[in-house]
C-alpha cells in the first residue's frame, strides 16, 4: 500500500467534487436543508389543539370549566355552538379537533349527586393526536373536579387541604420540557450523515465506469485497497465536517442540550461514517451507472434510517417482527447513541452494547468494501 | 531477465471467448525491444482484446502472456509498473486541468518528486500544450487530448507502450505529429504496440500484424508483407462502366482478385507485362472504355484486402 497513490487519488477526488455542482450541493447544502426541514417539519408535540364548545347549560360552573380549557396551553378555543348540527359540521370540516359538550343539567347533577359528566367528542383520524387530546382533556377536567371538591368541602366547613389519597409526583428527566424536538434532532444527524455519505460515495466508482476513466485506472499499478482509501478519505472528512455543522446547528439554533463528550460523539460518528461510506462504495462497485447507484444508495441507507432507526418513530412501539428487523439497521445503533450522548450525557461505558454493534458492523462493511473491487474489465 | 529485455512482449496461443463468441483465436507473437508493431484490422477484429489481455485488463480464456518478463496472469500489478496504456476511448479526467491530470498519474505511478516537474514539462511540451497547463481537459481539441493522453502514459518512462487506436478521430496533421513522437520514443528503446484501422499508418510501423476475426493472419515488415503476400503484380484500371469491367475481368485469363478502390479498380495479375498487352483489347470487346491501366506499387491496404478475402474464403469452404 502506497501513501503516495492514496494521496493522488484523494486530491483528484476533492477536485472532482469541488467542480461538480451536484456533489458540492449534496455535501454542503443538503445538511442545512435536512436540518431545517426535519427540525421544523416534524413535531410530535400536541399544543394549541383547536377546541369547540357546546355549552348547553351556560352556568357559572360550566363557564369556569371552559375557562380551564382556555387557560391550558394544550387547547385553543375556536368557537362556541348552540346545536349538535354545528358540532358535527365543525368536526367534519376539521375546524376543531375536540368538542366539549356540557350537559344542560351539569350543575344540578353535581349538587344533587356529587358527580356529573361532560362529553368530549374527538376527531380520531390521527389516533396519536386523539389519544393525547383525550389525555389532556381528562387532566383539565380532573383538575377542575378536584377544585370543585375542595370548594364543596370548604362550604360544608370541612378541611380544605386533604384532598387526594395518592398523588403521583412525576419528575421528568433528560428532556425536562418534554420537547419532542430534543428527541428528534439528534437523530437527524444520523439522517444527514446517511444521506450525504451514501449519496456521494455511491457515485465515485460508477462515475469512473460511466466516463471511461476506469479502463485507464485499471491499467495502472494502483491496488484496490489504495483506490478505496483514496476515494473514501475525502468523503470521510466531508462527513465529519457535516457532523460538526449538524452539532453546532442542533445546539445553537435548535437549543438541543448536548450533555455528552465530543470524544464519544466523534468516535461513534466515525464508525457510522465508515459503515455509510462503505455501503455507498459497495453499491458503486456493483452498479456501473451513476443514476442507478444513487437510487440504490438512497434505498439502502436513507430509507431504513428514516423508518427503522427510531429517530422519530420509537422502536419499542413497532410490531415485534419489525423490531427484529431494526437490529440489522445499522442506523439504529447510532441513533440510540446520539440520543443518549446528547440528552443523557452517556459515555463509552454506558453505550457499550450499541458501540460494539457498530464496531462489528463497520468491520464487516470495511472488509467487504476492500474486497469488492476487482481490477478487471470482464 | 536478458530475454525479457530483448523480447518484452510475448503472447502464446492467446484465446478470449465472450460466451460463445471467440474474440481472439490462438494469437501468438513475440515483439522485440525498440520495435513499433502495428495491429491492423477492421473494427471488431480483436485488436483491442489482445492489447487488453497483454495489459492484464482482461483474463485470457486460454494461453499465456508474458510482458516485461512477467507472466501477466500471475502478477498483473507487476506488469503494470512497466507499461503505459492509452485506451481506445479517451480516458483522462476531463473535469481536471492538463496539469492536474499529469500530477495525478505522476502520483499513481510514484514518479520521484525530484523528476516529476521535469517530466511534466516534457509531456506538456510534447503535447504542444505549453501555456495551457491550467486549462480543463474538456476544453481541448481532439489532437491535443490524444497527445496529452500519451504524455500521461509515458510519465513514468515505461519500457513498453500499448496504444489502442491512439489516432482515431484526429486530424491528419496531428496524426503525423503523433507518429513522430512514437518514433522518437522507439528510438530510445521503448517497445510500442499500437492498433489502428488507418491503413496508411501501418507504413509507419516496423512490423505489421494483420488481424481479422480474432486471428493473426500474418506479421512482417510492411515491405515484406507487400512483396510476399500478393503473389503477383498489381495494376490500376480506370474505366467505364466499372460494373461491366468487373464481370469482364472475371473471365479474363491471368487475372486474380479484383477490388474497387474509389473510382478505379485494383487488379491482381500473374504477370504485369502480359496483362497490360492483352487486357485493353479484352475489355474493349466487352464495351468497356479504358481510361488508364498501369502497374502500381501495392499498399498495405491492397495486401489487407487480398488477405482478408482469402482468409474469409478459406473459412467459408472449411467443412
Amino acid at each position: 500500500m502506497r501513501v503516495r497513490r492514496i494521496k493522488a487519488i484523494a486530491v483528484k477526488e476533492v477536485l472532482q467534487v469541488w467542480r461538480d455542482p451536484i456533489s458540492l450541493m449534496i455535501a454542503l447544502l443538503m445538511p442545512f436543508m435536512q436540518m431545517i426541514l426535519l427540525g421544523y417539519g416534524i413535531s410530535l408535540d400536541v399544543k394549541h389543539l383547536p377546541v369547540c364548545v357546546f355549552d348547553r347549560e351556560a352556568s357559572q360552573l360550566s363557564r369556569d370549566l371552559i375557562k380551564r380549557f382556555q387557560a391550558s396551553e394544550y387547547f385553543s378555543l375556536v368557537a362556541g355552538f348552540d346545536n349538535y348540527r354545528d358540532v358535527t359540521r365543525a368536526l367534519d370540516r376539521g375546524e376543531c379537533q375536540l368538542v366539549l359538550v356540557i350537559p344542560i343539567d351539569f350543575t344540578e347533577r353535581l349538587s344533587d349527586t356529587g358527580t356529573s359528566a361532560v362529553q368530549a367528542v374527538v376527531d380520531a383520524t390521527d389516533t396519536n393526536t386523539a389519544n393525547i387530546a383525550i389525555g389532556y382533556a381528562e387532566a383539565v377536567v380532573g383538575g377542575f373536579s378536584s377544585d370543585v371538591q375542595v370548594e364543596a368541602s370548604a362550604m360544608k366547613g370541612g378541611a380544605t387541604d386533604v384532598v387526594q389519597p395518592v398523588d403521583a409526583q412525576s419528575r421528568v428527566w433528560f428532556n425536562e420540557n418534554l420537547e419532542s424536538r430534543n428527541f428528534i434532532i439528534p437523530g437527524v444527524v444520523a439522517l444527514v450523515m446517511a444521506l450525504v455519505g451514501a449519496q456521494l460515495t455511491s457515485l465515485t466508482i460508477s462515475r469512473e465506469w460511466e466516463r471511461g476513466t476506469m479502463e485507464l485506472l485499471v491499467s495502472t499499478p494502483v491496488t484496490p485497497m489504495e483506490l478505496m482509501l483514496g476515494k473514501l478519505a475525502p468523503y470521510f472528512v466531508i462527513g465529519l465536517l457535516d457532523a460538526v455543522f449538524c452539532l453546532a446547528f442542533s445546539v445553537y439554533w435548535f437549543t438541543v442540550p448536548f450533555r455528552g463528550t465530543l470524544v464519544t460523539l466523534f468516535f461513534t460518528t466515525s464508525l457510522f461514517l465508515i459503515v455509510v461510506l462503505g455501503i455507498g462504495y459497495l453499491i458503486s462497485t456493483a452498479i456501473r451507472d451513476q443514476v442507478g447507484a444513487a437510487q440504490i444508495g438512497l434505498l439502502v441507507t436513507l430509507l431504513p434510517t428514516t423508518l427503522l432507526s427510531g429517530y422519530a418513530f420509537p422502536i419499542d412501539q413497532m410490531p415485534l417482527p419489525v423490531q427484529a428487523i431494526t437490529y440489522v439497521v445499522f442506523a439504529r445503533y447510532y441513533v440510540t447513541i446520539l440520543k443518549a450522548v446528547f440528552l443523557k450525557g452517556s459515555g463509552f461505558l454506558d453505550l457499550g452494547a450499541p458501540i460494539l454493534a457498530m464496531i462489528v458492523y463497520a468491520g464487516v462493511i470495511a472488509y467487504l468494501a476492500a474486497r469488492a473491487f476487482r481490477k478487471q474489465l470482464d | 531477465m536478458t530475454a525479457a529485455l530483448e523480447t518484452p512482449i510475448i503472447a502464446q496461443d492467446l484465446v478470449k471467448r465472450f460466451g460463445r463468441f471467440t474474440a481472439v483465436d490462438h494469437v501468438s507473437l513475440r515483439i522485440a525491444r525498440g520495435e513499433i508493431v502495428g495491429f491492423l484490422g477492421p473494427n471488431g477484429a480483436g485488436k483491442s482484446t489482445v492489447i487488453r489481455m497483454l495489459c492484464g485488463l482482461l483474463r485470457p480464456t486460454e494461453g499465456r502472456a508474458v510482458v516485461a518478463g512477467i507472466d501477466v496472469a500471475h502478477d498483473p500489478e507487476g506488469v503494470r509498473e512497466h507499461i503505459g496504456y492509452m485506451s481506445q476511448k479517451f480516458s483522462l479526467y476531463t473535469d481536471l486541468t492538463v496539469g492536474e491530470n499529469l500530477r495525478f498519474f505522476g502520483g499513481i505511478y510514484r514518479v520521484p518528486h525530484a523528476l516529476l516537474a521535469e517530466r511534466i514539462r516534457f509531456s506538456v511540451e510534447m503535447a504542444g500544450l505549453t501555456g495551457r497547463e491550467d486549462h480543463l481537459v474538456s476544453t481541448l481539441a481532439g489532437g491535443w487530448k490524444q497527445r496529452l493522453a500519451l504524455g500521461c502514459a509515458i510519465l513514468h518512462r515505461p519500457p513498453i507502450l500499448f496504444l489502442d487506436e491512439p489516432t482515431s478521430g484526429v486530424d491528419p496533421e496531428s496524426r503525423r505529429r503523433f507518429w513522430d513522437l512514437i518514433h522518437a520514443l522507439a528510438a530510445e528503446g521503448i517497445t510500442v504496440l499500437v492498433t489502428t484501422h488507418y491503413m496508411d499508418e501501418a507504413e509507419y510501423c516496423h512490423r505489421v500484424a494483420l488481424i481479422d476475426r480474432g486471428r493473426l493472419i500474418d506479421m512482417a515488415s510492411p515491405g515484406a508483407l507487400k512483396k510476399r503476400k500478393l503473389g503477383g503484380d498489381l495494376l490500376v484500371l480506370e474505366c467505364d462502366p466499372i460494373g461491366a469491367a468487373v464481370t469482364a475481368l472475371q473471365e479474363a485469363p491471368g487475372v486474380g482478385d479484383v477490388a474497387v478502390f474509389g473510382n478505379a479498380l485494383h487488379l491482381l495479375v500473374e504477370d504485369a507485362t502480359a496483362a497490360l498487352s492483352t487486357l485493353p483489347d479484352h475489355l474493349a470487346r466487352r464495351g468497356v472504355a479504358v481510361a488508364r491501366i498501369e502497374r502500381i506499387e501495392p499498399t498495405i491496404e491492397d495486401v489487407f484486402v487480398q488477405l482478408v478475402g482469402t482468409s474469409s474464403a478459406g473459412q467459408g469452404t472449411r467443412p
